[in-house]
Parts: structure tokens; C-alpha cells; sequence
């Protein structure tokens, strides 16, 4: 089944062309990692990717939506892990994830985010909020949307590894193995070294002035 | 309909928790009117005569005070990105966004009034028309002004600009509710002058929240 398929998608900031002419179709079961220096372009990518900013050419289809005329539709089996973690500094880890599974229809419980809140190690600190925990320990809350969003078919994920610990990073690749091989499609960048045990395919981004 | 209850929630959770900063634009609006005493002087007539436009002119400017909180912290932490790749169009979730925001901030501005209004030697007419302007034109504050939070959200210290942009929007709103309150003191009807308040808040209502999504789209690019 094909997840993505963009077509000749060209960025461009403040006049500077960032890429142009980018190609992607992903099936599920794939993963694509996208590399390149800091300042090629990987965020603007995915960002356009997901229809969160509007490429200067192209189209991106997601799904089988054009996900720039129809954002809602097109992201709804859709999962994006961004540099902003998109949960209140305010809230509690299990507010913050209640109200998440409530705004893209994910049907959870208390229980159900305790459970997974314990898997990644936040054991006694469901109920503190977020600003009071350490940078390390929020992403994990945000990383938890992946264990709860399970009608997903794509993954967009942007640097998933930053301020993660050796143990969480492994844990999370394992994750991301089994959601490959039950059908999912992720598409990825990172810095660090990958150490999935699952073929790849790669995107280089040049960077270019 | 369950995202939209649970956006209120959070809301007014967020709202709660954040209880110090809610307070600054109601302290803000009080001490402004206490102001206008000290430097008129006490003299009861002079002071009923300005009233109306004092409570007014504090209320919007108090309300600007408060207003850049509709979607910065969403937009600084990222869950606006979230919205927008949820279900729920983003019209519904700006609408109940901007609703939560006046009710946060509306409701302890009227509660306080009847105090400001007797500091301000107001006749129990006028007291009803202020009321009335009040709860038809500050909603309408809300939702023209949230176009311009939502146009600035991307920008760092927008509070300054966001005032000039939106500060002469409120020019005919100001004229039409002053000049309610004014045919209250003289016990004329003012039904026109609310019927026109009450018009251009419905055009808001239907409108703005298109601008307002749009905006916020555009501020992510």
C-alpha cells in the first residue's frame, strides 16, 4: 500500500532554494532516513511532508489526501514528532496525554497511559508537571504518542533521538522495528547512528547557498 | 465534539494554573479607573459624565493586555502543530479557543464592575447599559483581536504591534457603546446602538474565526 508519494517538492527560505525537485514514494513497511547537514533542509522537508508548511513546489499525497488542501483527512493515520513536542509545560504527563488521545480520536484510559507511561520509565511521575521534569524525561512523555496512536500507518519523525538515554534510544529502534514490520511506514531523521536491524532507504539532503 | 469539550478543559485547566498572569489585566483595569479620580478630581458630576468611556476605554486596553495568551504558549510548545494535524477543523478549535479565552477573562471584569461603577458615581441605567455593551462588545474584542494574536503569534515580542494593529479597530465599537451609555445617563433609548454592536459581533463570529485559522496556518510556515 502506498503511504506518501510527493512530487517534485521544492523549498525555499528567505530566497534561498533549499531543494527542489524532490521525489518520495513510500509503501508501508518502509523506512526512509532522511540525512544532511544542519541547514539542508531535513525539518522543511518533513514539515512539508506532514502539510504543516507549504512547499514553493510540488504536491504531497498522504494517505490518498492531498494533505495541503485537505490537512485533517490526510493526517488522520498520520503520526508527526517534531523539534516542539506539542504537550503543556503546565499539565501533567497524563493530561497531556489524555487530552492528546481525545483530540485525534484515540480511544485510552487512565489505566491504559499509566501502563505505557511506566514502560518508558516515567513511573511516579504521571502526575507532576511536565516543566518540573527533565528535558530527557519530556520527550519520553511525548514519545508515549507512539505507543498510544495504533491505528498509525506513517511515522514522521524528526530527530525522535535528541536528550534520550542509551537504554530509551534502544527501546525506542525496538519500537520502531515492530511498527515496520506490522505495516507501518516511517520516515526519520537523525543525527546519531541508526541501529535497526531493518532495510533502509536513504534520502541525502545537500546542503546549498 | 469530545476534542472540543476536552480543548475547553485544558483550557481553563491551563487558564487556572496560570492564575497569577489572569489577574494582571483585572488588576490592570481596576487601577486605570482608580486613576481617573485622582488626576479629574472627585468632583461626582465630571466623573459621571466620563465614566462610561473610562470603563470602556480600560476595559479594551486591559483586554489587549491579556490577549497575546490566546495561542502563544500553544504555538511556543507545539501543540497547535498537533491541532493542526488532528480531526477537528481547525474553525471549531479556534472558536472554542477564543470562547474560553473571553469567558476566562470576561467574567471577573463583570463581577468587579459594580464596584467601578459606584467609584465612578454611575446611575443604575447607565450601570445596565454598560453591562450590556460590555457583554456584546467584548466578545466581538475577542474575536477580531485574536486575527491579529494569531498574525503575530510567530513574531517575538508582538505585544506592542499587536496594540497598534488593533487599537483602531476598536474606534467604532467605542464610539457606538460610549454613546449607548450616554443616552442611559440621559434615560433616552439606546436600543440602536446595541442592535449595531450586536451585528458586528454576529459578523465576527461568522467570520473571523476563518481569518483566525488561516493566520495561524500562515504563522507556521
Amino acid at each position: 500500500m502506498r503511504v506518501l508519494l510527493a512530487q517534485q517538492v521544492a523549498c525555499e527560505k528567505s530566497d534561498r532554494q533549499l531543494f527542489s525537485d524532490i521525489n518520495i514514494e513510500l509503501h508501508s513497511s518502509q523506512l526512509l532516513y532522511v540525512t544532511g547537514e544542519n541547514g539542508a533542509g531535513k525539518t522543511s522537508l518533513l514539515r512539508i511532508l506532514v502539510g504543516l508548511s507549504s512547499p514553493s513546489n510540488g504536491a504531497v499525497e498522504v494517505n490518498g489526501y492531498d494533505i495541503h488542501k485537505n490537512i485533517h483527512d490526510g493526517s488522520e493515520h498520520l503520526l508527526y514528532f517534531g523539534h516542539k513536542q506539542g504537550i503543556s509545560q503546565l499539565l501533567t504527563a497524563t493530561e497531556n496525554l489524555k487530552f492528546w488521545c481525545q483530540q485525534h480520536g484515540v480511544d485510552t484510559n487512565d489505566d491504559a497511559i499509566h501502563q505505557i507511561l511506566a514502560e518508558l520509565g516515567l513511573t511516579g511521575l504521571e502526575d507532576i508537571a511536565i516543566k518540573n521534569l527533565s528535558a530527557g524525561q519530556q520527550r519520553r512523555v511525548s514519545l508515549a504518542k507512539l505507543w498510544l496512536k495504533t491505528d498509525a500507518t506513517l511515522w514522521v519523525l524528526d530527530e525522535p533521538f535528541t536528550a534520550l538515554d542509551v537504554q530509551l534510544i534502544a527501546e525506542l529502534e525496538a519500537k520502531m522495528t515492530l511498527f515496520l514490520k506490522t505495516g507501518g511506514a516511517i520516515i526519520m531523521t537523525s543525527h546519531q547512528q541508526l541501529n535497526i536491524d531493518y532495510p533502509l532507504s536513504r534520502l541525502h539532503l545537500e546542503y546549498s547557498w | 465534539m469530545v476534542a472540543l469539550k476536552s480543548l475547553f478543559y485544558k483550557d481553563v485547566a491551563l487558564a487556572y494554573r496560570q492564575r497569577a498572569e489572569l489577574m494582571q489585566p483585572l488588576m490592570f483595569f481596576v487601577l486605570v479607573i482608580t486613576l481617573f479620580p485622582l488626576a479629574i478630581g472627585p468632583s461626582p458630576e465630571t466623573l459621571q459624565r466620563i465614566g462610561g468611556g473610562v470603563i470602556w476605554v480600560a476595559a479594551i486596553l486591559s483586554l489587549l493586555l491579556g490577549m497575546e495568551r490566546m495561542f502563544r504558549d500553544d504555538f511556543a510548545d507545539g501543540s497547535l502543530e498537533q491541532y493542526m494535524l488532528s480531526p477537528t477543523p481547525l474553525y471549531m478549535i479556534v472558536v472554542v479557543k477564543v470562547l474560553t479565552h473571553w469567558l476566562m477573562h470576561i467574567v471577573p471584569l463583570f463581577l468587579i464592575s459594580p464596584l467601578l461603577a459606584l467609584f465612578l458615581n454611575l446611575t443604575f441605567d447607565m450601570y445596565v447599559a454598560l453591562m450590556l455593551t460590555l457583554l456584546l462588545g467584548t466578545p466581538l474584542i475577542s474575536f477580531v483581536g485574536a486575527i491579529g494574536v494569531a498574525l503575530t503569534v510567530g513574531l517575538h515580542r508582538g505585544g506592542v504591534l499587536l496594540a497598534l494593529l488593533l487599537i483602531p479597530i476598536f474606534i467604532p465599537l467605542l464610539i457606538f457603546a460610549t454613546s449607548a451609555i450616554e443616552s442611559a445617563s440621559m434615560l433616552l433609548p439606546y436600543y440602536p446602538q446595541l442592535a449595531i454592536i450586536a451585528a458586528l459581533l454576529l459578523f465576527s463570529v461568522a467570520l473571523s474565526p476563518m481569518a483566525i485559522a488561516y493566520s495561524l496556518k500562515v504563522s507556521q510556515n
